[in-house]
């Protein structure tokens, strides 16, 4: 909406009466104001958090974002081990969620029965508002015992005796970064379904019609159609997803273990960012280094999450309120 | 030759269906299992007393009263915060800011503002409002929950009055009306059941956020309606009970898990209605 109309040239009430002039300059003048607090939001959010993280940085320097070193007894902090859990545990949300939100998306748009997609929408529309504590106790009260049951020990009894596999699936808990990994597929999966069925929903019909006139498949029409016109805003989608991964703090911190050391095993407990923030800041005090430490945590989140956002706003994600 | 090809991609179709088909089987499955067990824990552990009774340690029978009030407390504040700044705010973007470069830039502020992570929020409000009087309360959780939702009501403020035609502010300009009689008189009028939606939207997240409210109002076991001091809220005891090792508790955090699902999906239930409606 950046086409001026005769409305934004209109003169600010000339020639009115006085007291209308001053109606007039002021409600734009409040309307601007809160535009301005807003516009401050972000930029005292990142400041506060700077000044509370400056004393971690100015101890351990910017060797802190990948130092794989928190250890509270000895007062060092480092945010690598809970930056490699975040991106990992994010990756293997993506790596689940996408094909699937995918999949769903295909059948909803292309399969199901017309009366049946409204319906549908509003139950995935709903489901993505399901708050993430939901997520977070089904993950440790359903899916943890049944992985733990039912899936690591056959995975790396599988892979026991396979060189590398058998590091990265060795034997572990139910609560694993593995674990959150699932969670946050299963809490992100209805959010990017909803945004992909929107996109492939958006596709043009005469173009579509024209190439079911070739005597194109289903398949390869939503393949070399609808995909290609929509690519830029599903990748797009799919950051938003990862965005909203990397920073969710309640259903992980339930299942991850929140174990702060550093292994390559993906059923071993381990931490994310967020996770070790709401997991041990009730022992952080006014003014100790810890807290520091954990505000440059959030620092880091934040410096983290801004390059996806930005970048799924570059690439044009559907604007999804939620 | 050709008989062959065409065969194969009417192989591959059926194949992607199949995989199509199989991918939604999965999803409902987990999505099912979600909800079953929300109901299957939470209905047997639902009793009247859960509503008329403190939060209380194990053994002791007690509910989530408190919990309940704290919530509706902050809550309530965070959305009498958030309603006027946001809406003001949306409006801004919409009618005052159109094609400048002041409005873009906070446009793409209050995008990233809606996207970032609400343990960020609750950091920032516990830096400036905790740290510095040395003390959880009340009303720095408010104020947690209003950042949270402002961003929600700005973008569909905005969205919304955008949808109303140019002609009809033309015409309320053509008679005379001044610019902020037209937006208030005019714009909002009509885009009044959307931004009320968003409105809605905002209060459904807000009620079942729990990470903000973990360093801001910290969470009460006993009753407190201070806003100065500590209050406990349906997140975050649901939290602490569901993470205590007494099985009464987590029966408890069940009961109250399932009051703020069905409590947000009403909001959001309602919030679908007021579009419906206005369609």
């Amino acid at each position: 909406m950046t086409d001026i109309t005769a409305i934004d040239l209109l003169p600010a009430a000339s020639g009115r009466p006085r007291r209308s002039l001053g109606a007039e300059r002021l409600f734009g003048g409040s309307v601007t104001a809160m535009g301005m607090i807003v516009l401050g939001l972000l930029s005292a959010i990142i400041v506060m958090l700077a000044i509370g993280a400056w004393p971690t940085f100015r101890s351990f320097g910017l060797a802190f974002f990948w130092n794989p070193v928190w250890d509270s007894v000895a007062d060092k902090y480092g945010a690598g081990v809970m930056v490699y859990g975040t991106l990992l545990s994010s990756a293997i949300a993506l790596l689940i969620a996408v094909p699937l939100a995918v999949g769903v998306a295909y059948f909803l748009t292309e399969l199901a029965p017309q009366a049946f997609r409204r319906p549908v929408g509003i139950v995935i529309q709903l489901l993505a508002a399901i708050p993430s504590i939901i997520y977070g106790m089904w993950g440790f009260f359903v899916l943890a015992p049944l992985l733990a049951a039912h899936f690591i020990l056959d995975v790396a009894d599988l892979f026991a005796h396979v060189p590398v596999l058998n590091k990265v699936f060795d034997y572990g808990s139910g609560n694993s970064v593995f674990t959150a990994g699932l969670v946050l597929a299963a809490m992100i999966l209805p959010l990017i379904t909803a945004m992909f069925v929107e996109i492939l929903a958006a596709t043009p019909v005469v173009l579509k019609e024209s190439v079911y006139g070739l005597g194109a498949t289903r398949f390869e029409v939503v393949r070399h159609v609808a995909v290609p016109y929509g690519r830029r805003a599903m990748i797009g989608a799919v950051m938003l997803g990862l965005g909203r991964a990397l920073g969710e703090t309640m259903a992980v911190t339930f299942v991850i273990g929140n174990a702060t050391r550093l292994s390559p095993n993906l059923f071993a407990q381990g931490a994310t960012i967020a996770s070790t923030i709401a997991n041990e800041f009730s022992e952080a005090g006014f003014g100790s280094m810890k807290l520091a430490a954990l505000l440059g945590l959030g620092l880091t989140l934040f410096i983290i999450s801004f390059i996806v956002l930005a970048a799924s706003r570059a690439l044009v994600a559907p604007r999804v309120v939620s | 030759m050709a008989g062959a090809l065409a065969s194969r991609r009417k192989a591959t179709n059926l194949a992607v269906a199949v995989l199509a088909s199989t991918a939604a089987v999965i999803a409902l499955a987990v999505l099912a299992s979600i909800l079953w067990t929300l109901l299957a824990r939470g209905l047997p552990a639902l009793r009247f007393g859960i509503l008329t009774t403190s939060m209380a340690p194990t053994g002791e029978n007690g509910g989530l009263a408190n919990a309940i009030v704290g919530s509706l407390i902050q809550d309530g504040i965070g959305m009498l915060i958030a309603i006027p700044i946001g809406v003001l705010a949306g409006t801004y973007l919409a009618e005052y800011a159109r094609g400048s470069k002041l409005g873009e830039v906070t446009r793409f502020v209050s995008d990233i503002l809606l996207s970032a992570p609400s343990i960020l929020v609750g950091l920032f409000v516990y830096t400036l409002m905790v740290a510095t009087t040395r003390s959880y309360s009340g009303i720095a959780g408010a104020v947690a929950l209003a950042v949270i939702a402002i961003p929600i009501i700005i973008r569909t403020t905005e969205d919304m009055l955008s949808l109303v035609p140019v002609a009809l502010r033309e015409a309320a300009a053509a008679l005379g009306a001044p610019k902020w009689k037209v937006v208030t008189l005019i714009a909002w009028r009509a885009a009044g059941a959307g931004m009320l939606t968003g409105i809605l939207l905002a209060l459904a997240r807000v009620a079942g956020e729990t990470a903000p409210l973990l360093f801001t109002s910290l969470g009460n076991l006993n009753w407190s309606t201070s806003l100065a001091k500590p209050m406990a809220s349906l997140p975050v005891a649901i939290y602490q009970m569901a993470s205590s090792p007494y099985e009464d508790l987590v029966q408890i955090a069940w009961a109250g898990a399932l009051i703020i699902t069905v409590g947000v999906l009403a909001i959001n239930i309602l919030a679908q209605l007021t579009v419906g409606r206005r369609r």
